[in-house]
């Protein structure tokens, strides 16, 4: 019994060792299917572009490349390392938030970009990313029994408040509720009681009133908009009504490649970054719709996966708030443009135009892979 | 805030501790994969929500948004056609279409419009008005819709805008279209001229809704303006969100306005506007077939104004004047016919058998009726006068008389059937119908009809209104006994139209006897000594001319007035009697008619017979070689 756990062990340093073994452990299945995904963004930029690379399409194919190298570095790394260092980099991506609060470029009535040269960063996206590192972190060595006590979710509830806070002074609400529903997320994976979420929902439900009389016009406007389009079809609800008739008028098979009228003829407003499934189900219809949600929730059960078979519980909670996030992405762009919810700014990343939520995505994705070839690494034991 | 530590745990201790840590690690595990599992549950089914969503608009609703969405993209423009010309009867353009050569401005080509105003103003000047307009129209419409700056371009500012284009980013030269009238003010009571449509034009026609688009206002731009208008063409576009033109996905070209060729010969028309003086009008028609050759009504306007729109102050100037330059007097104009009206009431006793050709009529220079004198021209009496004579000399005793024995009603049914006091089938819009009294007509007013307003009557004098052109169209009749219609039309896209033909009009049925009289008679006026008109002999080579003299008082002559030796001359001007003359020739083959009015021209034997004299010379000059005889219908192509 001993001998099979020294020799499971010793199997696991010599596969956490050498950075050939690291590399044949990279699940390059998974890899496949991040630049399937980029592809079809590839596809979409190229016909958002007006059937040309130069506009989008180049410059994605590029940023992914870059993307995909910097994912691999990431994921070579020894996942204790970044359990480690989840701290610093919470501290460090407050530190963004106000410093984007501060100096941030202004788009779009609000604060959210840091222009870094050839890069502009968002970085409520990649506190996202932090968040679910530091969370991971935090309930990593807790026991079952410190779980259930309020106390000990004290710390936490904090450290999703404040970038929920900071990014909901921007203002993006809906990056803000994203974040705290990714939150949310790891507080239940991580096995949070059930009557704990219901308080916290109750008491948002209370607090919703006062959340609408802090909302900006414009967010006040997506909300009234969103429930009923129709009444400003050339002013707020545009977009919406633009959108549905888009994707409507795909049908089944869509129009065909680049013959997109609503996308071509630009009645589909930002059609190379929010909109761009619209784009593709305009042109590809339900079938190429469904066929590039299908891809998306491959991404999506791949994380689950690895949170499953991690090892540790710092893996399993990073994979589990990783694929989260990129499922909260999916859903609330796709809901979005399907007017199923208030429109946000939310990208499809991977897909849409636009780098910084790319780079933050990849990261994750870095983190993931780092998880998975670290599945079996060991970590100290649960404090009690 | 606590951090765990991290640290690798010692191999001896971990073993001690093992078991602990396993069952913790189990438990811990079993707790995270149920909630794994829910979550994972719980995002699927959010996918399927999503799948469900696509399901509902592309497959549920697909059919309506595919609707929807062709609607955002489809536009149809309409294609305006060239409008068709009018042509005079030799073939020159009265009406056509000018290239008009514009300035248009599309502002999302410049990055200033004010400054590529501002040089386009040093290179062609433009009012300040102009350029708030321009202002205007760039705020209002979208910045790749071209504005025009400026209309009308001449050579030479085009030359100045070509030459300076570097300088002038956004400025593009374009042209359209406008309609060009060469003859100006010749012909322009004829033609009409065309301004772009009002609400009560709009006969759903979509042509009607083009910007730039004009439709005929007067004369024959209105009468034939369906078919100078031509049909739209359309064109399908598609365009994008903010409506500017991706591309034409289908075109259908409209139909050209057809030629409109008029039976009015320009050349004959600008001599005779040469003769004529403010206040007088000028028709002569082809005696055969009733086709109007000129037709001058002084003074007039020049209908080219009407393009660019028409001014406040100009449209002022054109109604305040008493001479009123936009109505056209041969049509429009009304007049007592006075002694130019004797022939009808000739041949209307003539054919009532009230008188015979010989009887004899004393002329004392009066005619008393009951208590009431009524007074000859002549005051010193004709003496006995036949019905020839007292055409020639214009004895009034002998139409008194006539016009007694005829009673009123029989007078204007001769009247009627000579085209006075009835509606002309013209084509020119608006002209008057003029007025023949009856007994009725007086009667629905409320008044009786008095024997003395007979007698007055039978001298073309009382409530008769005549136009110039109901004269001339008298006048042809009795030349030829045939009842022609005044018109202008000779062909439409190169097809005559019908009544050119002498046969195409019917005889009007008066007995040729009493016709063959009243022309002799006629003949008499200008061409035997004692005719009221012998000044007025048309010069040798041409034939002899016909005509009937007269002069209608604008004001009554007093019975003070006449006692004290009454002169016309000494008269303000515009208290002088009109003068009139009718004539046709030659005597002996009629092919032409003439009316002419001079407005207080105080004598018709005076004033109007030697304008008419002349005139008639300038027709015949005009068409000693190419006698203007009845078109054979020989069908112009093109």
């Amino acid at each position: 019994m001993s001998s099979t756990l020294f020799e499971k062990r010793l199997l696991t340093r010599d596969r956490g060792s050498g950075i050939f073994q690291k590399l044949w452990q990279i699940p390059w299945l998974f890899v496949l299917l991040l630049c399937a995904v980029a592809g079809v963004g590839y596809v979409a930029l190229y016909s958002a572009g007006g059937g040309s690379p130069e506009a989008y399409a180049g410059k994605h194919a590029l940023r992914f490349g870059f993307c995909v190298v910097m994912m691999l570095c990431i994921a070579l790394v020894d996942i204790r390392i970044y359990a480690r260092l989840a701290p610093l980099a919470y501290v460090g991506g407050i530190g963004l938030l106000v410093l984007v609060a501060l100096h941030g470029e202004v788009g779009k009535g609000a604060q959210r970009w840091i222009d870094l040269g050839p890069l502009q960063l968002q970085p409520s996206e990649l506190m996202k990313i932090i968040l679910v590192m530091t969370l991971a972190a935090w309930f990593h060595r807790a026991s079952v029994e410190r779980v259930g006590n309020p106390l000990f979710l004290i710390p936490p509830t904090i450290l999703v408040l404040i970038p929920v806070a900071l990014i909901f002074k921007q203002p993006n609400l809906g990056t803000s509720l994203i974040t705290a529903a990714l939150g949310g997320a790891m507080f239940f994976a991580a096995g949070v009681r059930w009557w704990k979420f219901a308080i916290v929902v109750g008491g948002a439900v209370a607090a919703a009133p006062l959340v609408y009389a802090n909302l900006r016009d414009y967010q006040r406007a997506r909300i009234t908009t969103f429930l009923d389009p129709e009444s400003d079809p050339l002013g707020a609800g545009y977009n919406i009504i633009q959108s549905k008739i888009a994707l409507g008028s795909g049908g089944l098979w869509g129009k065909g490649f680049l013959q997109g009228t609503q996308g071509h003829l630009n009645f589909l407003p930002e059609k190379q970054t929010d909109f761009i499934f619209t784009m593709l189900a305009e042109e590809f219809g339900l079938v190429g719709a469904l066929t590039v949600l299908g891809l998306l929730m491959l991404v999506v059960v791949f994380c689950f996966l690895v949170a499953l078979r991690c090892r540790h519980q710092f893996g399993r909670l990073l994979a589990i708030g990783l694929g989260t996030n990129y499922f909260l992405y999916i859903f609330v762009n796709v809901a979005m443009v399907t007017g199923s919810i208030p429109v946000g700014g939310v990208p499809l990343p991977l897909i849409s135009h636009g780098g910084s939520a790319m780079l933050t995505t990849m990261i994750g994705f870095g983190l993931l892979i780092s998880a998975w070839v670290h599945r079996d690494a060991e970590f100290g034991p649960a404090r009690d | 805030m606590k951090w765990p530590r991290w640290r690798r745990p010692k191999k001896g201790i971990e073993n001690f501790t093992m078991r602990g840590v396993k069952r913790e690690e189990e438990r811990r595990r079993s707790v995270f994969t149920r909630r794994a599992l829910l979550l994972a549950g719980g995002q699927l089914g959010l996918f399927g929500f999503l799948g469900y969503r696509l399901w509902h608009l592309q497959m549920e609703q697909g059919e309506r948004y595919a609707t929807l969405a062709e609607e955002n993209r489809l536009s149809a423009r309409l294609l305006s056609p060239p409008r068709g010309r009018v042509l005079d009867r030799t073939g020159r353009v009265v009406a056509g279409n000018r290239l008009n050569w514009r300035a248009l401005l599309v502002a999302e080509q410049t990055q200033d419009v004010g400054a590529t105003l501002e040089t386009f103003h040093r290179i062609v000047p433009l009012t300040d008005i102009e350029r708030a307009r321009v202002e205007r129209d760039v705020r209002r419409r979208r910045r790749f819709v071209p504005v025009i700056v400026r209309e009308f371009l001449t050579w030479e500012e085009m030359a100045r805008i070509e030459v300076n284009a570097p300088d002038l980013p956004g400025i593009l030269i374009d042209v359209g279209t406008t309609r060009l009238y060469p003859e100006g003010e010749h012909l322009a009571h004829i033609v009409g001229y065309v301004a772009p449509p009002a609400e009560r034009d709009m006969d759903g026609d979509p042509l009607l809704q083009l910007p730039g688009i004009r439709v005929g206002r007067a004369g024959i731009e209105r009468h034939h303006d369906q078919v100078l208008r031509g049909r739209a063409g359309a064109v399908q576009l598609e365009v994008n969100a903010v409506g500017r033109v991706i591309r034409e996905l289908d075109r259908r070209e409209g139909v050209p306005g057809q030629d409109v060729e008029i039976s009015v010969d320009t050349e004959l028309q600008k001599q005779i506007r040469g003769r004529i003086e403010e206040g007088t009008s000028v028709v002569v028609l082809n005696a055969r077939n009733g086709e109007v050759l000129a037709m001058a009504s002084q003074p007039s306007f020049d209908p080219n104004i009407f393009n660019s729109g028409v001014s406040a102050a100009q449209w002022r100037q054109w109604t305040s004047q008493r001479a009123t330059p936009l109505i056209n007097k041969t049509t429009n104009g009304l007049y007592a016919p006075g002694s130019t009206f004797k022939m009808v009431v000739a041949l209307a006793a003539l054919e009532a058998r009230v008188t015979t050709p010989f009887e004899r009529i004393n002329c004392p220079g009066h005619f008393d009726l009951g208590d009431t004198r009524f007074h000859c021209w002549n005051r010193n009496g004709h003496g006995g006068v036949d019905c020839r004579t007292a055409l020639k000399v214009s004895c009034d005793v002998y139409f008194y008389e006539m016009a007694k024995r005829l009673g009123i009603n029989r007078i204007a049914a001769m009247s009627r059937r000579f085209g006075l006091g009835v509606d002309l089938d013209i084509e020119l819009p608006g002209t008057r119908r003029g007025l023949v009294p009856t007994r009725e007509w007086r009667e629905a007013q409320g008044r009786p009809w008095a024997l003395g307003d007979t007698v007055v009557h039978g001298i073309g004098q009382g409530f008769y209104q005549l136009t110039p052109l109901s004269l001339a169209v008298m006048t042809a009749r009795l030349a030829t006994g045939r009842a022609v219609q005044p018109h202008l039309t000779r062909s439409i896209g190169g097809r005559p139209v019908r009544g050119s033909r002498p046969e195409d009009w019917p005889a009007m049925g008066i007995n040729d006897r009493d016709l063959r009289l009243v022309r002799e008679s006629m003949w008499a006026v200008v061409n035997e000594p004692g005719g009221t008109a012998l000044a007025s002999r048309l010069p040798g080579g041409f034939g002899q001319m016909a005509g009937k003299t007269g002069t209608t008082q604008v004001r009554r002559v007093s019975r003070e007035q006449r006692e004290r030796g009454f002169r016309v001359d000494t008269l303000p001007r515009e208290w002088r009697p009109h003068a009139l003359f009718v004539a046709y020739a030659p005597h002996d083959n009629p092919l032409y008619a003439v009316s002419v009015i001079v407005e207080h021209g105080t004598s018709g034997s005076g004033a109007a017979a030697p304008l008419a004299r002349d005139v008639m010379t300038d027709v015949f000059n005009r068409f000693r070689q190419s006698p203007p005889g009845p078109r054979v219908a020989e069908g112009r192509v093109g």
